[in-house]
């Protein structure tokens, strides 16, 4: 594994990363999509959230990564030689797992062992990109250009958080929940609209366009390139930082109150804009109380609200396609109304 | 088009690219080479290739290639045989440590450069296919041949973005190059000694980025391309520390064939691009942080860097802009993205079937050992080891259905007969046509005809936001060149299904032609001209759907319908969900 470059190295884009913290906050909130720019640090970003994780506590052995104390006993049981109830639990780092382009389904969903099969015949599962992302995230790069059945397949499983393979004569359901990230460039295509709404938030990322910005994402990146272990040894400490925050905003989530008024606030915000369905309420309701825990408030406050709501309503909107003036400046007008009001 | 001669100082550039891509052919992601093939780029290539370090691996990559021989799979020969899965690696993997030749890089689909792309950024080729996962360093360069001629023929946006230089060929002469400028051994040391170069100074690194968003180049990796660019050249001059002049030669060569603005135009208008918030000018900024004066010092030396990079130059950087800001513009990328659906070896497996391995065919190595398992017994005539047979019989191969893009054609009327009150009634209507096309993600064409001529006003594409923009500026008046647009529309409709899309084309018109084909207003030869490119529409069996505007039902435009085989809508008042409703009957037949 390269070394990756360190997430709070990151210059400027404080929407995406304050996307990806929530959904590491609290994965309920159903995954980020990212769209950007050619050059903005999408993949980046992602890449660096890996590295800053927190571990995770897994039954020893199992294929599945599953957690000891919770699912013990839970697992199917098909997690290999160790059970996993049993088992006595691991640390490992979170998953994070890179669905490459040109990836196989058999390799996503799981499949035949191929090398039992050739060599003795032997009929046995061999987990996929999904199970080793249970409990953690799974990153698509140019989510666009992935094959149709593919994201069909993905969408099923994070929608149900559960792998059901039925093909090669075997059947075999394992749990697959992860937080899904995707990026994409809106001008390679289009994403169909069923695909968006499934993502709990999306954000856009543009180049920065103050010099002193690019300046400084040129330097860091070249300090980076030329001297990659020096360079995260100097960011160490900031990582380590943001990743305490989100052990302790983790900690704290259940404690996070919700009045009825931030409440009533939600559900009136996303019916001026006219978002469809509920999702858009619930993934407010869960982002807006993961960043209060973040910023180590007790409660879900009207300016909690007000930030999140763009990212978690952007993409939700009915709009109509060739409106080019965006659903950001809707939601903005829409959160003076009621707020300002 | 002015032919430059070997020695001429666009070759002498041509020279340096070379040398720079052979030190750094992994930092600078590599060069794309514009131009016909011919003796230039021939020698410009072979004289590039002897440049790099010796045992570079130089690997080609056809723009067809399939998954599994770029990035790896099983090997199911030496699978069978060493009866234990066997991955064979893919070019990108075989390339690591040297070059990938990309030949006509501007037929590469968004898919392939892609997944180039994604091993340029990461270095190394992620492998998840055929039941293997695993991970292979591929640190290269690319040389990619780009021999498009329009608009419409580029490499792959994400791949232009991550090479460092844009070369273009086709103004050089068909003159073999002379080799002159670095030889081999001056790269060689370069080579040994570019790692040795000291981090660039504050104001290179801000005067390169000044110089970027001075050109409007929107992208953050051509600064950083252009930074190594430098550190590339100084290791070529014997240098240990990039100076100016690096910076300059960099700073031409990298960013300057990509400018969309001009640094003059800018600098006077302030920030050309400066996007919601309001930018101060980049000197003005740099002034506000002069208190210090170690800050003011470093500004002085940006300010002397900048100047020097703009003497570099080139002095017909505006008539060049001027010429291909139409190539230049990212939205023109979109067309010819689109997927092309030539061979069955794509798209959603739909299962397997039992056949011969031939050239394309993909084997489900599953199904086949699945097939095989059962005869096992029979096979194994008292050989001692436990082995399994594959026959030929066994052999399953995959099969794949991939769904046909389509591609929407709007032929609109913006004739005087038609321009006052219904252009603005058949622009609603296309609009909600490219809301449904927006749902199908099928692509769509806009032409206009109107006073002597047919003009395509939007190249296929879906982009929507474009055609949305192209449809409110369309002027309406003149005369009604009904065969002229019929032609254009028929020549993009059987370019698009050259390109494996299903064309339909849907005609919006009162039918009142009075321009003949040769653009002369008579009213009999129009209508002789029209009818007689209807045929060919007919003929080359083109859907279409001809949309009647005109205040009442004409016994004309029903004949040319009829004679373009096309479903007749009569819209005596045109109503936008009418016509979605006719489109959509006739895409439903037509699927």
């Amino acid at each position: 594994m390269p070394v990756t470059y360190p997430f709070s190295a990151i210059v400027g884009q404080a929407e995406m990363k304050l996307a990806l913290l929530l959904a590491a906050t609290d994965p309920a909130i159903g995954g980020v999509m990212i769209f950007g720019d050619r050059g903005t640090g999408k993949s980046t970003a992602v890449r660096a959230l890996a590295a800053l994780l927190p571990p995770i506590s897994v039954a020893k052995g199992c294929a599945y990564h599953c957690d000891p104390v919770s699912e013990a006993g839970g697992c199917t049981g098909n997690c290999g030689a160790v059970r996993c109830a049993n088992a006595g639990a691991a640390w490992i780092s979170t998953p994070v797992v890179d669905l490459p382009l040109g990836a196989t389904e058999d390799r996503v969903v799981g499949a035949l062992d191929l090398e039992l099969a050739l060599t003795r015949g032997e009929k046995r599962f061999e987990p996929g990109l999904l199970a080793r992302a249970h409990r953690g995230f799974l990153y698509i790069d140019e989510v666009n250009l992935l094959e149709d059945h593919l994201v069909d397949l993905l969408l099923d499983v994070a929608a149900s958080g559960e792998n059901v393979v039925e093909r090669e004569g075997l059947s075999v359901r394992h749990p697959a929940r992860f937080v899904l990230v995707g990026s994409g460039n809106p001008e390679e295509g289009e994403l169909r609209p069923q695909l968006l709404d499934r993502f709990g938030l999306s954000v856009e990322v543009a180049t920065p366009s103050l010099l002193a910005d690019r300046v400084d994402v040129m330097r860091r990146r070249d300090a980076f390139d030329r001297n990659p272990a020096a360079f995260v040894a100097d960011w160490a400490a900031a990582d380590t930082e943001i990743r305490d925050q989100i052990v302790a905003a983790r900690a704290s989530l259940a404690t996070v109150q919700v009045t009825d008024g931030a409440m009533e606030a939600i559900s009136r915000l996303c019916m001026t804009i006219g978002a469809d369905g509920l999702r858009g309420e619930l993934t407010i309701l869960r982002a807006s109380r993961a960043f209060a825990a973040l910023n180590g408030d007790g409660s879900v406050s009207e300016s909690h609200i007000r930030e999140i709501a763009p990212m978690a309503l952007r993409h939700r909107l009915r709009r109509n396609p060739l409106d080019q003036s965006g659903s950001g400046a809707r939601i903005d007008r829409a959160i003076v109304e009621l707020f300002d009001a | 088009m002015t032919s430059a001669e070997p020695g001429s100082p666009a070759w002498t550039d041509a020279y340096l690219v070379a040398a720079l891509f052979a030190i750094d052919p992994t930092g600078l992601g590599g060069v794309v080479v514009r131009g016909p093939p011919g003796p230039a780029r021939d020698g410009w290539t072979s004289m590039a290739r002897s440049l790099l370090a010796p045992d570079a691996p130089v690997r080609r990559i056809p723009a067809n290639i399939g998954d599994d021989r770029l990035l790896g799979g099983l090997d199911l020969a030496a699978s069978l045989a060493a009866r234990k899965p066997i991955v064979q690696r893919g070019v990108l993997a075989e390339s690591d440590g040297g070059v990938v030749i990309l030949p006509m890089a501007e037929r590469i689909d968004a898919a392939t450069a892609a997944k180039i792309c994604a091993a340029l950024d990461q270095g190394e080729v992620a492998l998840e296919r055929d039941g293997l996962a695993s991970r292979q360093s591929a640190r290269f360069g690319v040389i990619a041949f780009d021999e498009g001629l329009g608009a419409d023929e580029q490499p792959p946006a994400a791949l232009l973005d991550r090479v460092a230089f844009h070369l273009d060929l086709a103004a050089f002469g068909c003159r073999e190059p002379l080799s002159q400028g670095p030889g081999p051994r001056e790269v060689e040391q370069a080579r040994c000694c570019v790692d040795q170069v000291a981090p660039a100074e504050t104001p290179i690194i801000e005067a390169l980025c000044a110089i970027s968003q001075r050109l409007g180049v929107e992208s953050a990796r051509p600064a950083l391309l252009a930074l190594r660019a430098a550190r590339a050249h100084a290791a070529l001059q014997g240098r240990r520390e990039i100076i100016a002049e690096d910076a300059a030669a960099a700073a031409r060569l990298v960013l300057g064939p990509r400018a969309s603005t001009c640094p003059d135009e800018t600098q006077e208008s302030a920030e050309p691009r400066a996007v919601d918030e309001a930018v101060p000018p980049a000197d003005t900024e740099l002034e506000s942080r002069s208190e210090q004066p170690e800050e003011a010092k470093a500004q002085d030396g940006t300010e002397m860097v900048i100047a020097a990079i703009q003497a570099a130059l080139p002095d017909d950087l505006i008539s060049r802009m001027a010429m291909d800001r139409q190539v230049r513009a990212p939205a023109a990328r979109a067309v010819g993205a689109g997927d092309r659906s030539t061979s069955a070896s794509r798209g959603r497996p739909v299962g397997s079937r039992s056949g011969p391995l031939r050239a394309g065919a993909r084997l489900n190595l599953i199904d086949t050992l699945r097939a095989a398992l059962p005869w096992q017994a029979l096979r194994d005539r008292g050989s001692a080891e436990r082995r399994i047979e594959v026959r030929a019989s066994d052999f399953r191969i995959r099969r794949y259905v991939q769904r046909r893009n389509s591609t929407t054609i709007f032929v609109v009327d913006a004739s005087g007969s038609t321009a006052f009150q219904r252009l603005a009634e058949a622009k609603g209507a296309v609009e909600l046509l490219l809301a449904k096309a927006y749902v199908t993600r099928s692509h769509v064409a806009l032409i206009s005809f109107r006073g002597a001529c047919a003009e395509t006003l939007l190249p296929p594409t879906r982009s929507l936001a474009r055609a949305k923009a192209r449809l409110a500026d369309l002027p309406g008046g003149g005369g009604t060149p009904m065969a002229a647009g019929m032609d254009s529309a028929l020549t993009l409709a059987l370019a698009e299904r050259a390109r494996g899309r299903s064309p339909l084309m849907v005609l919006l018109t009162d039918g009142r032609a009075n321009i003949g084909r040769d653009g002369a207003p008579s009213r009999a030869s129009a209508e002789s001209d029209a009818v007689a490119s209807a045929r060919q529409i007919q003929e080359a069996g083109i859907a279409a759907v001809f949309v009647d505007t005109s205040p009442r039902p004409a016994p004309d435009a029903d004949r040319f319908a009829r004679a373009m085989g096309a479903t007749y809508a009569p819209l005596p008042y045109l109503d936008a969900a009418a016509v979605l409703e006719v489109v959509g009957e006739q895409r439903a037949l037509g699927r």
